[in-house]
């Protein structure tokens, strides 16, 4: 399952919220009550129970259902086992599956590009203290809190063939030059991630802002002092103290890309120019083809490559607490 | 009531397919890792309880008689409309059946569609709504729907030839009453045809002719809706269907011929004569919003399901009555004579799974036979503005639309049914990820290179495992 990559990272963290006591007293003969032990044992146990069988349950699920002609009917049989044959399609003769690689890496890269940058610029810009400062804020991150289905809904009225918004409102029907924002597969890709877009820098907007927010304001101060302008102070001062931020919101990047899902999805369930990894997983899997080992073998082909960022992350992350 | 296909509703937002969203962090939350994973873990939370909740499924029959206790159903309809006549039907029932209760769950139709097989495997109701043909022997082979030969036995008399056929699973066992039917048709409105002298076409010359008129008096000739995929598929068929006979339809969608078939390539060439009479950005409209091209006047024809009326229905009963079809036109070739096409069927089911099944299949079964009534479908079908047609013989038809006449008529008049291409072929090859998609690649460039096309098709085929 793909989701599941991007909650992963719970388990290390209990791990070392649990494991720190317990090490010191071992080490330093610190008497813990009875009642103590039991506590902690179980905020240990309570949440991994549930990180186990909601995380890693259905993660090592799909990692054994890519090795099965399962179609989700019925028990799993020996006969079900196929090895390898289900990545032997996918890599060898599945045709949507360059284009739904190839969808993803194009999505990844607007995001990194576009998105993400103007997320960070409005970011720097409202933490200015402009007049209205929290109205902007409010407007920018409304996106975020719409459901998918009322961005979806949205963005397909303004993509709209005959009655969409752009095309009237340009007056593209009038001169005969309808486009065709959600059908042409040569832009749809673009349309859809313009719509992810208009969430996704709210998203970054709001990371960063609260980042700008802890920065120490003497270090401001004493870079004006020593004659630095804005730009400089902001890369060679803030940019570098927030790192940590910097990372999260990379990370964040590359997840987001890469479970792209929604928008895709509402829009044509990812067909014809909109095919992704994560639309793909779903057609096989969840829909009526019932093709669970093949849209599993695609899961975790996702989910190798979704590790990339969340082994980064989690480095990255951890790096951060010690320091 | 539009089961033609897999995404005909607006696609439900899968709840496995959603993880977290941003939306779940709070504006001002602090940035800590912790509190991150924090609300991770109450989303997964939520999805988890969510998840313990969806199947649901309440009854509390008390004997497994006819009368009395109670029957489950699972049905699609949720459309308010159509919700309304389904829950008209239950009462119906209940008044007739010695106060058997009906407990309907009403699913939107997308989704009851996309997690079906989930859906029967796990607490289905008693009976549920689907679809005839593939899709039904599907789960009937999968041993998740119970034999109804019992309850046929008794109401076949009230059904033609070509229903029984439409229910009978693989093992020739039957597994469902026929409920409802439409015809696929070239639908135009009468008084569009008046203001421009125009003919109802009947060869396939005078169709490119009638078309080119039209996009000389300023109306777009033909209106697709085809973001879904599916409505091309309906333009596939009949175009097979007449150039090619319903035998190597038939054949090419269970796999018997090849998509690479020179056949399969006349069937393109012919469509590519009249691609350029369609709505722009075809490949990006619904079909409802294709339809409303029709409604609004603005383009002349559009090969589509009965079940167009109801896009018809709000601009009033005058609209409606404006409404018409014809068959699609003849290609000279010998199979015009078949007068094939798709008229696809809806079905009542009983599920197998059903935890309560055990104590209720009794009044699943009366509920069964309630169904196989003309007067029951009849009330169904008017919730649907008679956008389908009832089964059963005994249908009182004075009520009838001349429009719902004439779909009546030329569905006798086929010697050859099909249901629809993702009703007869396997799923995982008519879905998003297959048919539809080539369709719309093919509607992208129609003079392309269309025998790349096809072999591309086959070989999608050839990859799919072998069906079982």
């Amino acid at each position: 399952m793909a989701e599941t990559t991007t909650r992963g990272g719970p388990a290390p963290a209990e791990d070392k919220a649990g494991a720190g006591p317990l090490v010191r007293r071992r080490r330093r003969h610190v008497l813990l009550t009875r009642q103590d032990r039991l506590i902690l044992a179980l905020m240990v146990c309570v949440p991994l129970i549930f990180d186990l069988a909601l995380i890693w349950g259905p993660t090592g699920a799909s990692v054994v259902f890519s090795f099965t002609n399962w179609d989700g009917i019925g028990p799993i049989a020996a006969q079900n086992f196929i090895g390898l044959k289900n990545y032997a399609t996918l890599f060898g003769s599945y045709i949507f599956f360059r284009p739904a690689l190839l969808h993803n890496l194009e999505w990844l890269a607007f995001f990194a590009f576009v998105a993400t940058p103007i997320g960070m610029l409005l970011a720097v810009l409202l933490d200015r203290e402009i007049r209205g400062s929290r109205v902007y804020q409010s407007i920018l991150y409304l996106p975020v809190v719409l459901p998918l289905v009322v961005v979806g809904f949205i963005w397909e009225l303004q993509y709209g063939g005959t009655a969409g918004f752009i095309n009237n409102f340009f007056g593209l029907i009038k001169s005969h030059h309808v486009v065709d924002w959600l059908g042409d597969p040569s832009i749809n890709l673009l349309a859809a991630v313009v719509a992810a877009s208009w969430r996704h820098v709210g998203y970054v907007m709001v990371l960063y802002l609260a980042g700008l927010k802890s920065v120490d304001p003497t270090l401001r101060e004493a870079a004006k002092v020593d004659g630095a302008n804005e730009w400089q102070t902001f890369v060679r001062v803030v940019f570098p103290v927030l790192l940590p931020i910097n990372v999260i919101i990379a990370v964040i990047t590359a997840i987001e890309s890469l479970r792209a899902f929604d928008i895709a999805y509402i829009i044509n369930h990812g067909k014809n120019g909109l095919e992704l990894l994560s639309t793909l997983i779903t057609n096989n899997s969840i829909s009526e083809a019932s093709l669970i080992g093949f849209g599993s073998a695609i899961a975790v082909v996702l989910l190798v490559i979704s590790l990339v960022p969340i082994v980064t992350f989690l480095l990255a992350a951890n790096r951060g607490n010690q320091g | 009531m539009r089961g033609t296909s897999d995404q005909t509703e607006r696609p439900p937002l899968n709840r496995d397919g959603i993880p977290l969203s941003s939306a779940d962090i709070p504006f001002y939350a602090s940035l800590s890792r912790r509190d991150l994973l924090k609300y991770t873990g109450y989303a997964s939370l939520a999805a988890f309880l969510a998840a313990c909740g969806a199947n649901s499924t309440s009854s509390s029959g008390t004997t497994a008689a006819a009368t009395g206790g109670s029957v489950s159903v699972g049905s699609y309809h949720s459309d308010p409309a159509e919700a309304q006549g389904f829950q008209q039907v239950a009462d119906a029932f209940t008044a007739a059946n010695g106060g058997t209760t009906v407990k309907i769950n009403k699913v939107d139709h997308g989704t009851f569609q996309d997690q079906i097989s989930s859906y029967l495997q796990g607490t289905p109701e008693d009976a549920f709504t689907w679809f005839s043909g593939h899709r039904m022997r599907f789960f009937a082979a999968k041993g998740l729907a119970t034999p109804i030969d019992d309850v046929w036995d008794k109401v076949k008399g009230n059904f033609s030839g070509a229903f029984a056929e439409s229910v009978k699973g693989n093992d020739g066992h039957i597994y469902g009453i026929p409920v409802d039917y439409y015809p696929w048709g070239v639908f135009y409105r009468k008084s569009v045809f008046q203001a421009g002298n125009y003919k109802v076409p009947t060869t396939w010359d005078d169709f490119k002719a009638l078309c080119a008129q039209m996009q000389k008096d300023g109306l777009i000739p033909l209106t697709l809706g085809d973001q879904d995929g599916w409505p091309a598929q309906g333009w596939f068929d009949i175009i097979n269907l007449r150039l090619n006979g319903y035998d190597f339809h038939v054949e090419l969608l269970t796999g018997k011929q090849k998509f690479t078939d020179q056949r399969v390539t006349n069937v393109y060439s012919k469509w590519a004569e009249i691609t350029s009479y369609y709505n722009p950005a075809a490949t990006g409209t619904k079909w409802q919003d294709a339809a409303g091209l029709l409604v609004q006047k603005k383009a002349g024809m559009m090969l589509i399901g009965l079940f167009v009326s109801s896009q018809f229905l709000p601009a009033g009963q005058d609209a409606l009555a404006d409404l018409d079809f014809f068959p699609f036109p003849q290609l000279g070739t010998q199979y015009d004579a078949e007068n094939a096409l798709d008229a696809p069927i809806d079905v009542m089911m009983i599920s197998k799974k059903s935890p309560t099944l055990s104590k209720n299949l009794g009044q699943a079964k009366a509920y069964m036979e309630f169904w196989a009534k003309g007067s029951t479908q009849l009330t169904a079908a008017k919730a649907q503005g008679l956008g389908v047609l009832p089964t059963g013989n005994d249908t009182d038809t004075s009520s009838f639309t001349p429009l719902t006449q004439k779909s009546v008529q030329i569905i006798k008049n086929a010697k050859r049914i099909t249901q629809f291409f993702d009703r007869d072929s396997r799923p995982d090859f008519s879905g998003a990820n297959g048919m539809q998609s080539f369709l719309l690649t093919f509607l992208k460039n129609p003079k392309g290179d269309i025998k790349g096309l096809q072999g591309t098709m086959q070989q999608f085929w050839d990859s799919l495992p072998p069906e079982a």
